[in-house]
């Protein structure tokens, strides 16, 4: 047994992982019917206040009407700020204040599984969180047709991809105030700038290629034209962008979670 | 895993990778360093099967950082180490389903009820659903929690929390139990409840290992234990074999300064005498003629006691343990 502890070897969860997220579904469907007048209530206001207040002006952006141009942008916004939320904030707070995680460390499970069952749940947040969000604007005449189910699997994926990162900064945050520098650097640019409101095109040359780097300007790639009942250019980049970021913040927050329980 | 029965009423049988009479936990050249600083150094342990066995220490003696060693949550830097015969760092996940925790600090999940808690963990140790709803039940009237089954955490009190915490530690009906600082922070009656548990698990045959720094809880539990301090182990034995071997069989502790004590009581035979602080302390295998001096001075205050493993602590390492 060497002195220095194994951090950097690759993830190894098992079936645990479910277990951890079972955990969190349990926990959630209490809470279920209380959060369930929010989920409708809120897509309501932004898709009325916004879409018909501002699509009056509009018109059509990138050949949709705004309504649908933006319902899209905030499915693929929602599902991002579902996974951030939950990989930083709760996920700090079972790691820290209510030490759920080192009740779990006393069973057989392993600081991999909970990571792993962790990143499951974020992702299946939003993909929870999404769903309401979908019915308010099919029921607003914002999707094409029933081929936007499409776009389930994907903010599934966009929830792996921004669980990882936000998962890494709960391993690396002192207090709750450390989020904040993610948020206000990272997360509100990227719903600011990634196409959620005005397509990307409308940026000068230099600021595209930035937001090319970051996930959610990919996120919104693949979701806009699923609800929109047409087939996302670019898939195979999109997907690969998405994959690539969940991969490496599911690498990276294993590593740093593991160095932060096991001391 | 069949013949689920709570183990109070089936003793707890031969475990699997000790012989009989042998050692549940092994340590041999144990040590732990955190950023250069050694937090255990270099400590034996033989944990023998059955009965309760004892980590003595203040705060910061290292027993903390042994436990989370044996619990596999911290890996040692140097030294071995094995549980039920099976090397911690490779078969972890046996040893902690084999094994129930009481961790320091009450961490029940604040979003379930008592119930719930104890179903969850179960799902943790994937126990069968036909083994969890009785032993729920039994565990919940074990540690005097069934009414109070479906409540919310928040509305536990101190006692009835950590009640809760041992009876999530027996989910898994485990032969080995690590308590640290099983009675912290209760109250006395709370405390002696708790204590008759634990012997009642002792006497089932499990093996408790358990932290304090309570000298009652130690004398009370222990068969045997482990005095630490500044990461090491500086005695071992059963409580009342450790107070014969170290000190005398009485203390006088007195109120009054180094130099008149040592004038009316350094003269005696058999009398040693030690100072904390502004407390005199006068160990004897006699205590009359003790006690017939320092009533010939008036106004002098003491009181008298037979020594205890406090005062073994003290001998040993020159400072109390409350205070340390």
């Amino acid at each position: 047994m060497g002195a220095s502890t194994p951090i950097a070897i690759l993830p190894r969860p098992r079936g645990g992982a479910f277990i951890v997220w079972l955990r969190n579904l349990l926990v959630w469907r209490k809470l279920m019917v209380a959060g369930l007048f929010l989920a409708f209530g809120e897509p309501f206001v932004y898709l009325l206040g916004l879409g018909y207040g501002l699509g009056r002006f509009i018109g059509e952006v990138g050949g949709l009407p705004y309504l649908a141009f933006l319902a899209s942008g905030l499915l693929a916004s929602s599902a991002m700020n579902a996974a951030s939320f939950e990989g930083m904030y709760s996920v700090f707070t079972r790691m820290t204040h209510q030490q759920t995680y080192d009740a779990i460390l006393a069973t057989p499970l392993s600081v991999d599984d909970i990571v792993a069952g962790e990143m499951l749940w974020c992702a299946t947040k939003s993909v929870i969180v999404t769903l309401p969000i979908l019915v308010v604007a099919a029921l607003l005449g914002a999707v094409a047709g029933p081929a936007a189910v499409l776009a389930v699997p994907v903010f599934f994926l966009i929830g792996l991809c921004f669980a990882g990162p936000a998962m890494l900064m709960a391993a690396l945050a002192p207090s709750y105030d450390f989020f904040n520098y993610y948020v206000t650097l990272l997360i509100t640019p990227m719903f600011i700038f990634s196409g959620v409101f005005y397509p990307v095109t409308t940026l000068p040359g230099f600021a595209q290629a930035l937001v090319q780097l970051l996930p959610l300007s990919h996120a919104v790639g693949l979701v806009r034209p699923l609800v929109a009942g047409s087939a996302p250019a670019d898939a195979g980049l999109h997907l690969v962008v998405l994959l690539g970021y969940a991969a490496a913040g599911y690498l990276a927050s294993t590593w740093f979670i593991r160095r932060r329980l096991v001391r | 895993m069949q013949d689920q029965e709570w183990a109070l009423e089936h003793p707890q049988g031969p475990v699997a990778g000790v012989a009989p009479g042998g050692s549940v936990v092994v340590a041999r050249g144990l040590t732990k360093a955190f950023d250069g600083r050694l937090a255990v150094r270099g400590i034996d342990l033989d944990v023998p099967q059955g009965g309760c066995f004892g980590f003595l220490g203040p705060n910061g003696a290292g027993k903390t950082t042994t436990l989370r060693m044996i619990l596999g949550q911290s890996p040692p830097s140097s030294g071995t180490l094995s549980v039920f015969g099976l090397p911690v760092e490779r078969s972890i996940r046996e040893i902690r389903a084999r094994t129930g925790v009481v961790p320091q600090a009450d961490n029940a999940d604040p979003d379930f009820t008592v119930a719930e808690n104890l179903r969850m963990y179960a799902r943790y140790f994937r126990l069968p659903r036909a083994v969890v709803a009785p032993r729920v039940r039994e565990l919940l009237e074990f540690m005097e929690l069934a009414d109070r089954a479906d409540d919310p955490i928040k509305s536990l009190s101190g006692g009835m929390k950590r009640r809760l915490t041992i009876a999530r530690a027996l989910i898994n009906d485990p032969e080995l139990i690590i308590l640290d600082e099983p009675t912290t922070g209760l109250d006395p009656q709370v405390r002696r409840m708790i204590w008759n548990r634990l012997r009642q698990l002792g006497h089932a045959g499990k093996t408790l290992l358990l932290t304090t720094h309570y000298m009652d809880e130690a004398e009370r539990l222990c068969d045997d234990l482990v005095v630490m301090d500044g990461g090491r182990i500086i005695a071992q034995g059963a409580p009342r074999a450790l107070v014969e071997a170290h000190v005398e069989p009485y203390v006088v502790e007195i109120q009054g300064d180094a130099a008149t004590l040592q004038r009316l009581l350094g003269s005696l035979p058999g009398v040693r005498l030690e100072r904390v602080g502004e407390t005199g302390y006068c160990y004897t295998a006699s205590l009359a003629p003790v006690l017939e001096r320092l009533g010939q001075v008036p106004g002098i205050s003491h009181r008298h006691r037979p020594t205890t493993l406090e005062d073994v602590f003290l001998r040993i390492t020159g400072h109390e343990l409350r205070e340390a």
